[in-house]
């Protein structure tokens, strides 16, 4: 196993200290493994970073995601009904990482299927794959224990959400295990919901900056290159979700098949978006 | 699994401080959430202190509910099925007709010494919704239930109850349109509603302290069955028997003797159309553990850890996960799991309703289905307690499709 494909943190240090270089915030870019087959996923993912994705966050399908809206709800269904699991999710990263060995890429996603899959087995292969960091929605501090802290001792970034829920006292618990970057859930909802004003946001950078040094991503309700830039005149990067699944969404046909529009759109979007984030602070 | 545990000293003691009974339970919840249920876990410990608190619940459940819930003797039915004797835990005499609204008083109450000005909850046969809706009315807090547009088309008595109450009635198109997906919806809105919402959910499940705390408000059943029991037969009985879907009737009838170690105790789950077809609810006897809706438990899923459909004609057991009390009471082998299937309950819902003037809900007619099942095995000097949780008047529409009759 090559060096340059084993997953870590240091690659998401990297690109953040390389975004720092440039004086820019970084755009993180969502999609769900497998959205709308595994196929059409793995075209569009190759094509991320190409179009100006900075990091990489990839959905783990999963048939109950509580915390998310209708459009991530709806790319989780669609990958499910094409076959997709995790044993899947995690050759698309091996597929991608053979050819980029710089972008980083985190799982996002909830903890029954890695409970399942077994969780020294699939840090083992998630790290192999070239898999850097991990976003999981229901293991909260208090539940350390289960995944953060063995992710940690694996040399992988464990990245926790923080929202607005998070006040002072909570926050210490919250950057305690984490590395990376921390992620801001900027509303408190489900994803692909409401926006954040920039006065709350600048509010909470400051909140979020008393507890912690590590890059901050700002995420939850970011549609357009307009909020992405508004977002990245703040924080060190923004990250879309929602409004790029919907894109998938958008693209296919009328049986739900990807067609040969699916990645163009996609990349689309996320150049907009890039140009959104880059020229922010010019 | 079973056999390596040691005995515990006793079995009412957990959960600990983070919320396990052994291995299962926990808070595996959305950051967003975890202040809120922090609250929670303070503002319970804090009512549970308080005698005024238990004296206002004692009040509601007196006055409101109808308690105690008369312990009565099924003497016909002891007949008929020729053994042991049979007692009916009358749960299905509360106000709103089943036992729910136990815990839906004992949490609008803690709702409103938190200043919570909003309520939601989920709802499966529509028991728990009515329940909740009934409280709100009661104490004039807004209420939205979510409720599987499945169980909608099914349940459908519930669903104009509910509004009649006042509540709205929100459907849930996502996922199998069930119970499990009015529990997603549910905790979508109170992760975006987090300043004046309070959540009841209406089973002994969920993140920690809400397995706890149902139970608790539950335990009401078998605190009155115990001194009931005692006072008509001089002794505590030799088996409990109650129907699981959640759990939280049976963690209510169980939890008070689960010291007492010459009570049997038996669980019974909903086998569907029989639990080697795979469409059934049994989480326990067929499921393994996994973590759903904020603990650790017993669960219907595949190899990648994708949550699975249940099956039941009762929509009150259709559910894939399990109270995760009941996971830790399974592996340490306290109380006994069987599964009853659709076919077997329907038995017992025509027998009690013709032998007892009862017609049961469709849920307790899979307890009294292993009650058939084991009583007449049984020799006449030993005593069955059967929580009697529900009645069956919102379950005739679904009972006379399955026997083939047209209303």
């Amino acid at each position: 196993m090559s060096d340059a494909i084993i997953g870590g943190k240091d690659r998401i240090e990297k690109r953040f200290a390389k975004l720092k270089e440039e004086g820019r915030a970084g755009l993180v870019t969502f999609i769900t493994a497998g959205d709308p087959d595994p196929e059409a996923s793995f075209e569009i993912l190759k094509a991320l970073p190409e179009a100006g994705a900075d990091i990489i966050e990839l959905g783990m399908p999963f048939t109950d995601p509580m915390a998310d809206g209708p459009a991530i709800q709806e790319a989780s269904n669609r990958a499910l009904a094409a076959g997709m699991h995790m044993r899947k999710t995690l050759s698309l990263v091996r597929g991608f990482r053979d050819q980029d060995h710089e972008t980083p890429i985190i799982l996002m996603g909830y903890y029954n299927p890695i409970y399942i899959y077994g969780v020294a087995e699939f840090l083992e292969d998630a790290r192999n794959a070239g898999v850097d960091g991990l976003i999981v929605v229901d293991l909260p501090p208090e539940e350390d224990a289960e995944l953060c802290v063995p992710t940690v001792e694996k040399g992988l970034s464990f990245i926790r959400l923080t929202t607005p829920t998070s006040d002072d006292k909570r926050l210490p618990k919250l950057v305690q295990n984490t590395s990376g970057f921390v992620y801001y859930v900027s509303v408190a909802g489900v994803t692909g919901a409401g926006s954040a004003s920039n006065e709350q946001i600048i509010e909470a950078m400051e909140r979020l900056h008393r507890h912690t040094d590590l890059p901050i991503a700002v995420g939850f309700g970011i549609k357009t290159a307009a909020q992405a830039a508004d977002v990245a005149k703040q924080a060190d990067a923004a990250v879309v979700g929602s409004a790029i699944v919907s894109k998938i969404a958008e693209s296919l046909d009328e049986n739900g098949k990807a067609t040969d529009k699916t990645a163009s759109m996609v990349t689309g979007l996320v150049r907009e978006l890039a140009d959104g984030v880059r020229n922010a602070r010019k | 699994m079973t056999s390596s545990s040691p005995k515990p000293n006793s079995y009412r003691t957990l959960p600990d401080t983070d919320g396990h009974f052994g291995n299962y339970g926990g808070r595996f919840v959305a950051e967003t959430l975890m202040p809120l249920i922090l609250e929670l876990e303070q503002a319970y410990k804090d009512a549970k202190n308080d005698p005024e608190f238990q004296k206002e619940l004692d009040y509601y459940l007196k006055y409101y509910v109808g308690r105690p819930s008369p312990l009565y003797f099924a003497e016909r039915m002891t007949e008929e099925l020729g053994g042991a004797k049979i007692y009916f835990k009358r749960d299905e005499l509360n106000h709103t007709g089943a036992h729910k609204i136990n815990n839906c008083i004992g949490q609008i109450l803690l709702a409103m010494r938190m200043g919570k000005t909003r309520i939601i909850a989920e709802t499966g046969a529509g028991q728990h919704g009515v329940a909740t809706a009934t409280v709100c009315a009661r104490f004039g807090l807004p209420c939205t239930v979510y409720m599987g547009a499945k169980d909608i088309e099914r349940q459908s008595p519930n669903v104009f109850r509910m509004k009649l109450l006042g509540a709205e009635v929100k459907a849930v198109e996502s996922g199998s349109r069930s119970l499990k997906d009015a529990m997603n919806e549910a905790l979508r809105d109170w992760v975006t509603n987090v300043d004046d919402t309070f959540y009841i959910i209406g089973t002994a499940a969920g993140p920690h302290p809400y397995p706890e705390l149902v139970r608790d408000f539950q335990s009401v059943i078998g605190n009155e069955a115990k001194e009931q029991i005692m006072e008509a037969e001089g002794r505590l009985p030799d088996l409990l028997v109650a129907a699981i879907g959640g759990g939280s009737n049976a963690i209510g009838l169980f939890h008070p003797f689960l010291d007492d170690k010459d009570v049997e105790i038996t669980g019974v789950e909903a086998a569907g159309h029989g639990v080697h077809t795979g469409k059934h609810a049994a989480s326990l006897t067929a499921g393994a553990p996994g973590v759903l809706h904020g603990n650790r438990t017993y669960l219907l899923m595949d190899d990648d850890g994708q949550i699975t459909e249940a099956d039941s004609i009762s929509a009150g057991l259709d559910y894939p996960g399990i109270g995760p009390e009941h996971s830790w009471l399974k592996d340490i082998g306290r109380v006994d799991y069987v599964a009853i299937t659709d076919k077997e309950a329907l038995e017992a819902f025509k027998l009690c309703s013709e032998c007892e003037g009862i017609i049961p809900a469709l849920e307790p007619s899979h307890a009294l289905a292993h009650v058939m099942k084991i009583a007449p095995k049984m020799s006449k000097d030993k005593i069955i307690i059967v929580n009697l949780c529900g009645r069956g008047d919102k379950d005739i529409f679904t009972v006379a499709e399955a026997l083939g009759v047209k209303l």
